[in-house]
């Protein structure tokens, strides 16, 4: 048991710095920004006040190390600086970067909430039934398939649902665009079509990866010794196998959980989702640093998070891991 | 005895001469045996493959009109003037197809190579080195590789502004850590070998160590990994670009083509799905051959 501990702390320990270095790395980015940025960025409306705002803001007025300490004072206790939406005009229109992630970042959560609530059950089965059956003709089609659906850009697949359930049959709101006072059944109704295209793309990478987990399985030893007993096909899976499972597929749903991150960004911009993907997307066509790096931060840490998590199931699940040479 | 001695020299100049001739033939003889035993699905691919190359090559013999020339008024319907109707601000659609097909791969191969000089000779100097370099590299890239790479060039290009010549350091750079893994991966398994040894003993240059010894022999993973990696580059540019941070326009590119048509979705017109099924087409055939070369490169790898 302490063995446990003392690995899932070092493990933290890992996550907690490599975040750190995230956080560096996107601080000292800002260092390779143009000198006469801000001047650029506000253009006519520009007086030397404005300016000199916009600085602080971003922080070019200090040197690397002071801003990097600032920042990460900041965000430590949840302020994100400002973002420069309205930094041309100095009257205190501005908002706060934390203010305007704070709701999207709810929304972005139940939207991924909701597409792995579906697509986890979805993909394991899948999965479970194309490792039973291999190279049976359901488990080639559902290659093909699959393989296809990854090989497609997230939005050829939204938008080919789009046209099918929104426009050419009114099934699906083709716009999701909720706000605070939605009530939860309509905004569930009204994300269906985001969180198909997710369900979609995430179940197509983790029944894969389910797959081959399952079969990597099936091929040990120990399982064709059961086999050879004469011990029936589903107690073999169920009591042998299963056990043995559950560490790689939890690993497969942590890492595609990960990846469902980084889906969101685009599936949001395409269905106009009114969350965190699409928020950065637009700060980073107006070059807006402060909510730039907030949203990246956040993502970071929690693809970090998902990585971290599939690192400790897999570890705590498997003894061989958890005593390393 | 005599005789022989006496054939010996002029047979084997001969055999030399034509050794290449032979070798050669015998590996095209080879290709074409493994092709014509390969899957449908590879065959599908290869094909594929080659039809995008030469729509890309040959892209203004092709296309009807020019990339760039504003012909008629903005989303005209598929006419026989326009086979395809026109976009947001009048331009062919299928000319851009065309020509979207030479700027998006053109700009997808570039990054990948240079992701894989990148990431090929750092992994390559991490496994014959070893020791500190190995150890600062390896940190490094685990780092980098804690971002997903979306987000991370968000970031960037947020910050150096969006644009061709940024996405594609960016992306090269971001993408090559995974090749570093790869490269370093399989190379460590080389450089222990007896004649790797023997080549650092006999006092061999890095580079030489590198390119001659150590690369040859792990060339087949490479391979397969270049055509998985275009695709994740590609499909990376394709989504830049269709967030509006990639490839700008006038330069045809399929992911703004997606973009910018993307209200045509509304009247239940497929016109801008044509660019965004482009891409899906492309990255399904280099899959396929993937598939099947992995297969065939590594025995059976379930």
């Amino acid at each position: 048991m302490n063995a446990i501990v003392s690995t899932v702390l070092k493990r933290l320990g890992l996550g907690v710095i490599t975040l750190f270095v995230v956080s560096l790395i996107i601080s000292l980015a800002i260092e390779l920004l143009p000198g006469d940025f801000c001047k650029t960025q506000l253009g006519q409306a520009a007086t030397p006040e404005t300016v000199a705002a916009c600085q602080r803001d971003i922080g070019l007025d200090r040197g690397p190390v002071e801003r990097y300490v600032e920042w990460l004072g900041g965000i430590v206790q949840g302020d994100f600086g400002y973002s420069l939406a309205g930094a041309g005009s100095l009257g205190g229109s501005r908002r706060s970067v934390a203010e305007l992630i704070g709701p999207r970042l709810l929304n972005t959560l139940f939207l991924a909430a909701v597409a792995a609530c579906v697509a986890v059950p979805l993909a394991l089965v899948l999965g479970l039934l194309a490792a039973l059956y291999r190279n049976s003709l359901f488990d080639r089609i559902v290659n093909l398939v699959t393989l296809t659906s990854i090989s497609a850009p997230e939005f050829f697949v939204a938008y080919i649902l789009m046209l099918f359930l929104a426009v050419k049959f009114k099934v699906f709101y083709a716009l999701a665009n909720v706000s605070d006072d939605t009530p939860f059944l309509e905004s569930l109704a009204r994300i269906a079509l985001p969180t198909l295209t997710l369900v979609l793309v995430i179940v197509a990478h983790m029944m894969r990866m389910t797959r081959a987990a399952i079969i990597n399985l099936l091929s040990s030893p120990y399982i064709e010794m059961a086999r050879l007993k004469g011990i029936a096909p589903r107690r073999i899976i169920v009591h042998h196998a299963l056990p043995n499972a559950w560490a790689p597929i939890a690993n497969v749903i942590a890492l595609n959980l990960a990846y469902l991150v980084v889906g969101v960004v685009v599936v949001e911009v395409v269905f106009t989702y009114p969350g965190i993907g699409k928020l950065m997307v637009d700060a980073v066509a107006f070059r807006n640093m402060p909510v730039v790096n907030g949203c990246a931060l956040i993502f970071a840490g929690t693809y970090i998070l998902m990585n971290l998590i599939a690192d400790i199931v897999a570890i705590v699940t498997n003894p061989r891991l958890l005593h390393p040479r | 005895m005599t005789a022989e001695a006496h054939d010996t020299p002029t047979a084997a100049a001969a055999l030399a001469e034509h050794q290449p001739i032979i070798v050669r033939r015998r590996l095209l003889e080879r290709a074409w045996r493994e092709l014509r035993r390969a899957p449908l699905s590879a065959w599908f691919g290869i094909i594929v493959i080659l039809i995008y190359m030469f729509a890309a090559i040959f892209a203004p013999v092709i296309a009807p009109y020019s990339e760039t020339d504003t012909l008629g008024g903005p989303y005209e319907p598929w006419s026989d003037v326009y086979l395809l109707g026109t976009d947001q601000l009048g331009h062919d659609m299928l000319s851009r197809l065309i020509y979207g097909a030479r700027n998006t791969i053109g700009i997808a191969v570039l990054t990948t190579v240079l992701s894989f000089v990148l990431g090929g000779m750092l992994g390559l100097a991490a496994a014959v080195l070893g020791g500190w370099v190995d150890q600062i590299l390896g940190r490094a890239v685990d780092v980098l590789m804690a971002i997903p790479v979306l987000i991370f060039a968000l970031v960037l290009l947020s910050i150096l502004g969006p644009g061709i010549l940024n996405m594609i350091l960016v992306l090269a750079v971001l993408d090559s850590t995974r090749v570093f893994r790869l490269t370093r991966a399989v190379a460590m398994s080389v450089v222990v070998l007896d004649f790797v040894e023997a080549a650092k003993l006999q006092g061999e240059k890095l580079g030489w160590i590198m390119t001659r010894e150590v690369l040859p022999n792990i060339l087949p993973p490479l391979v397969a990994e270049f055509g998985l990696r275009f695709c994740f580059v590609f499909l990376t540019i394709s989504a830049l670009s269709f967030l509006g941070l990639g490839i700008q326009p006038p330069t045809a590119d399929w992911g703004s083509m997606v973009r910018d048509n993307a209200t045509l979705i509304n009247y239940g017109d497929i016109t801008p799905l044509l660019p965004a099924g482009a891409i899906a087409l492309l990255t399904v055939a280099v899959n396929f051959v993937v598939d099947w070369f992995l297969h065939k490169t590594s025995g059976l790898r379930e």
